[in-house]
C-alpha cells in the first residue's frame, strides 16, 4: 500500500478521508472493547462472575465503527453481544464493569447484567436479551425522532440470527412503509448461536432481506473498520433525507456463542482463518501504513486501553451489591407527570 | 348529567389528552379512516391528522414494540390492539421489552404507554377474538391493567392510564361499547386513580368482586337479591393491577361472604389471586362460609350463540351461587 502521510482537511487533520482524531477513536474502541472482553472472560474463569456472556472478540469493528459515525444525539438499539456497540456509543468502561458484576454501582444497578446494559444519557437504548426483540424498540425511537421534528437517526443492531424472527420482518416494514430514520445494522458472524447461515436463509446475502421491504440495503466486510465507518457515515446522512436502510456487515465472532459453547459447531481451521482477518490488526496495519500514526503510538494506545479496563475492574470488584432489601424497587415509576 | 356511551368516553379521553399534551398519539390498525373495528377513533384522524392517528400493518409485535421505543423517548404512544386475543402476538414486546425497561435498566428510563384491546364474548366471533386474557398480563411485573365497566370509569382510568409513567394494559369490553352513562361534561375533570376499587353497590350481607363486563350481570344479580332480602355488595375491582386490596377485605370483614365473578376461564384466572388476598387476610376470620368463584368454563369460546352464552356467568348463575353461599 502506498503511504500517505496525513494532511489538513477543512482545518481537520485527516487521512484516508476521515479526521484523524476518529480514526484514534474508532481504534481506542475497538482497543477497548478487547480488552474489557478478555478482562470479562478471565473474571468468569476466576469464578467472579454469575450468569453468562457474550463476546463480541472478532467482530469489534462492526459496533464501534458504526457509532463512530454517529452523532452523540444519535441513538442506537443493542444487542446481547453488544459490547463494542456500548463502547461505541460512548458508554464507560467502569460502570460497564460493575454492571457485568452485578454491583449497585452499575449502569443498570445490577439489574440487568451485560446482557440489559444501557445509557440512556448516551443514547444507548439498551442490549437485548431476546434476539430481534431490540429491533422494533428502534423503530419507535426513531418514531420519535420524526415526531419530534429531531434531526437524529437510530441505529438498531441484530445478527444474522435476528433476520429469521418475525420482529425483523414486521420492524423493517414498518419503518419502510413510515420512512423512518433508522439504520438497521445486521452483524454477520454467519452463526445463530450454533446454526451457520446456510440453514438459517436460503439467500446468498442478507442484504435481499431488506430489498424485499423496499429499502436500499448493502452487505459488506465487517471486518474493516475504515470501510464501515465510511459507509456509516453516508448510510446516516441516507438515512436522514430517504428512510431507513440495511447494512449488512460480515463478520465472524473468534469465541463461542456464549460461555458455555464448546465449538464442536466449526472447525479449528475457520476460527484460525479468521483470526488473521482480525479487525484490529488490519486496522492496525492499514493506518501504520498509511502513516497515520505509528506502531510505537498504537502500542501506546493499547497499553492504555488495559489500564483502563484495569481500573475498570478495580472499580467493579470494589463496588457494593444492589441491597436484598431493594429488589422490589424499580418495578413500577411513581406517578409524576 | 349527560349520558354518552363506553366507546364515546373512550374517545373523548383519547381526544382530550391529545388536545392537551403533544407527546400523546395513537398507533395501530384501521384506526384513522376507518375510525378502528369497533369505531372508537371514529373521527380523530380528521381532527389530528395522519401523523398522530397512525394506521399500521399488521404487525402487532412491531406497533407494540415502536410504542414502548416511542414511550422511552419521550413520547406518549396508545396502541389500539384490535382483539384482546391478539395480544398473543403482542406478547414478547409487552411483556419483554415494555414490563422490565425500567426495572432491567435501573430506573433509568421510563415507558409511558398505553395498550388499548377490546376483549370479552359475545360476539359471535369463537374462539380467536373473544377470549379474556387478562391473567396473562397481570402476570408480570411492570404492568399495569384497567379494565372499566362503566362510560364514566372508561374516561377517568384511560385518562390516567395515559398519564401514567408504566406501561397499562387497557382492556375495553366489547360488548359495553355501546352502553350508555352518565360522564360528566368535557372539560369538566375529573380523577380515577389506578388502584382504587368502586363499591358500585353498597351491601352488609354478601360482597360480590368483579370487573369489566360482569358488573352490569353482578348488580342485576344484585336487585334480584335484595327483592329476597339479601343486601350484596358489588366491588368493581376497575384495576387489576395495582390491586386495591383494603377495599375488598374490608368488604368481606362485614359482610362475612366471598363470591368473586368474571368473563375469564376460571383456572389460574384473576379470581383465584382475589380468593387468595382475601384467604390470606383478616378477613379469613370473619368468613361464614367457603369462598365462592363463579367464572368462565374452562373451554375455548364457542360459536354457536347458545353454547357461547352459556360458558360465562350469567345473571341466573350469578344469583344461584350468591343464594347457595348464603343457605
Amino acid at each position: 500500500m502506498v503511504s500517505t502521510r496525513s494532511r489538513k482537511a477543512h482545518g481537520v487533520e485527516a487521512s484516508l478521508g476521515i479526521p484523524v482524531e476518529t480514526l484514534r477513536t474508532i481504534y481506542t474502541r475497538m482497543a477497548q472493547t478487547r480488552s474489557f472482553e478478555e478482562a470479562a472472560a478471565r473474571l468468569f474463569t476466576e469464578g467472579k462472575v454469575h450468569g453468562t456472556a457474550h463476546f463480541c472478540i472478532g467482530e469489534e469493528a462492526t459496533g464501534i465503527a458504526v457509532c463512530a459515525a454517529l452523532k452523540p444525539e444519535d441513538r442506537i438499539t443493542a444487542t446481547h453481544r453488544g459490547h463494542g456497540q456500548s463502547i461505541g456509543k460512548g458508554m464507560r468502561l467502569d460502570l460497564m464493569m460493575a454492571e457485568f458484576l452485578g454491583k449497585e454501582t452499575g449502569y443498570c444497578k445490577g439489574r440487568g447484567g451485560c446482557m440489559h446494559i444501557a445509557d440512556f444519557a448516551v443514547g444507548s437504548l439498551g442490549a437485548n436479551g431476546i434476539v430481534g426483540g431490540g429491533i422494533p424498540i428502534a423503530v419507535g425511537a426513531a418514531l420519535s425522532q420524526r415526531l419530534q421534528r429531531s434531526p437524529n437517526i437510530t441505529a438498531c443492531f441484530f445478527g444474522d440470527g435476528a433476520t429469521s424472527t418475525g420482529s425483523f420482518h414486521e420492524s423493517v416494514n414498518l419503518a419502510s412503509v413510515w420512512k423512518l430514520p433508522v439504520l438497521f445494522v445486521c452483524v454477520n458472524n454467519m452463526y445463530a448461536m450454533s446454526t451457520p447461515l446456510r440453514k438459517q436463509a436460503n439467500i446468498p446475502d442478507l442484504a435481499q432481506r431488506g430489498q424485499a421491504y423496499g429499502i436500499k440495503s448493502v452487505s459488506m466486510d465487517g471486518n474493516d473498520a475504515i470501510g464501515i465507518y465510511l459507509a456509516a457515515r453516508d448510510a446516516r446522512e441516507y438515512v436522514r433525507e430517504n428512510g431507513p436502510m440495511l447494512l449488512v456487515l460480515n463478520t465472524y465472532r473468534h469465541m463461542g456463542h456464549s460461555k458455555s459453547d464448546a465449538n464442536v459447531y466449526r472447525t479449528k481451521q475457520e476460527i484460525e482463518e479468521w483470526k488473521k482477518r482480525c479487525p484490529i490488526k488490519r486496522m492496525r496495519e492499514r493506518v501504520v501504513a498509511e502513516g497515520v500514526f505509528t506502531s510505537e503510538e498504537l502500542d501506546a494506545i493499547d497499553a492504555q486501553a488495559l489500564s483502563d479496563v484495569e481500573e475498570a475492574v478495580r472499580f467493579a470488584e470494589s463496588s457494593p451489591s444492589p441491597r436484598i432489601e431493594e429488589a422490589e424497587r424499580d418495578v413500577y415509576r411513581e406517578a409524576s407527570r | 348529567m349527560r349520558e354518552i356511551t363506553y366507546a364515546e368516553a373512550i374517545r373523548e379521553a383519547l381526544c382530550e389528552e391529545m388536545r392537551a399534551d403533544s407527546r400523546v398519539f395513537l398507533l395501530g390498525e384501521d384506526i384513522g379512516i376507518y375510525g378502528g373495528a369497533f369505531g372508537v377513533t371514529k373521527g380523530m384522524v380528521q381532527e389530528f391528522g395522519e401523523e398522530r392517528v397512525r394506521d399500521t400493518p399488521l404487525s402487532e409485535h412491531a406497533i407494540t414494540g415502536a410504542a414502548a421505543g416511542a414511550a422511552m423517548t419521550g413520547m406518549r404512544p396508545v396502541v389500539e390492539i384490535m382483539f384482546s386475543d391478539f395480544l398473543t402476538i403482542a406478547l414478547e414486546q409487552l411483556a419483554n421489552q415494555a414490563a422490565k425497561a425500567h426495572y432491567q435498566f435501573g430506573g433509568q428510563v421510563s415507558v409511558p404507554m398505553v395498550l388499548r384491546t377490546a376483549g370479552g364474548s359475545g360476539t359471535g366471533a369463537a374462539e380467536q377474538h373473544s377470549q379474556s386474557l387478562e391473567a396473562w398480563v397481570c402476570h408480570v411485573p411492570g404492568l399495569k391493567v384497567v379494565i372499566p365497566s362503566t362510560p364514566y370509569d372508561a374516561k377517568g382510568l384511560l385518562k390516567s392510564s395515559i398519564k401514567d409513567p408504566n406501561p397499562v394494559v387497557f382492556i375495553e369490553q366489547k360488548l359495553l361499547y355501546r352502553q350508555k352513562g352518565p360522564v360528566p361534561d368535557p372539560g369538566q375533570e375529573y380523577d380515577i386513580p389506578l388502584g382504587v376499587a368502586d363499591v358500585k353497590r353498597a351491601g352488609t350481607d354478601i360482597t360480590i368482586v368483579t370487573y369489566g363486563r360482569m358488573v352490569p350481570r353482578c348488580l342485576e344479580a344484585a336487585g334480584k337479591l335484595a327483592a329476597d332480602g339479601i343486601d350484596a355488595e358489588v366491588i368493581d375491582i376497575r384495576t387489576l393491577v395495582p390491586l386495591d386490596k383494603p377495599c375488598i377485605i374490608e368488604s368481606v370483614k362485614k359482610t362475612g361472604r366471598a363470591m368473586i365473578v368474571h368473563e375469564a376461564c376460571r383456572t389460574a384466572g384473576f379470581g383465584a389471586e382475589i380468593a387468595a388476598v382475601i384467604a390470606d387476610s383478616e378477613a379469613f376470620f370473619h368468613l361464614d362460609a367457603p369462598i365462592r368463584r363463579v367464572a368462565g368454563l374452562d373451554v375455548p369460546i364457542p360459536y354457536n350463540p347458545q353454547l357461547e352464552a352459556s360458558v360465562v356467568p350469567t345473571v341466573e348463575k350469578i344469583l344461584a351461587a350468591a343464594k347457595d353461599l348464603l343457605r
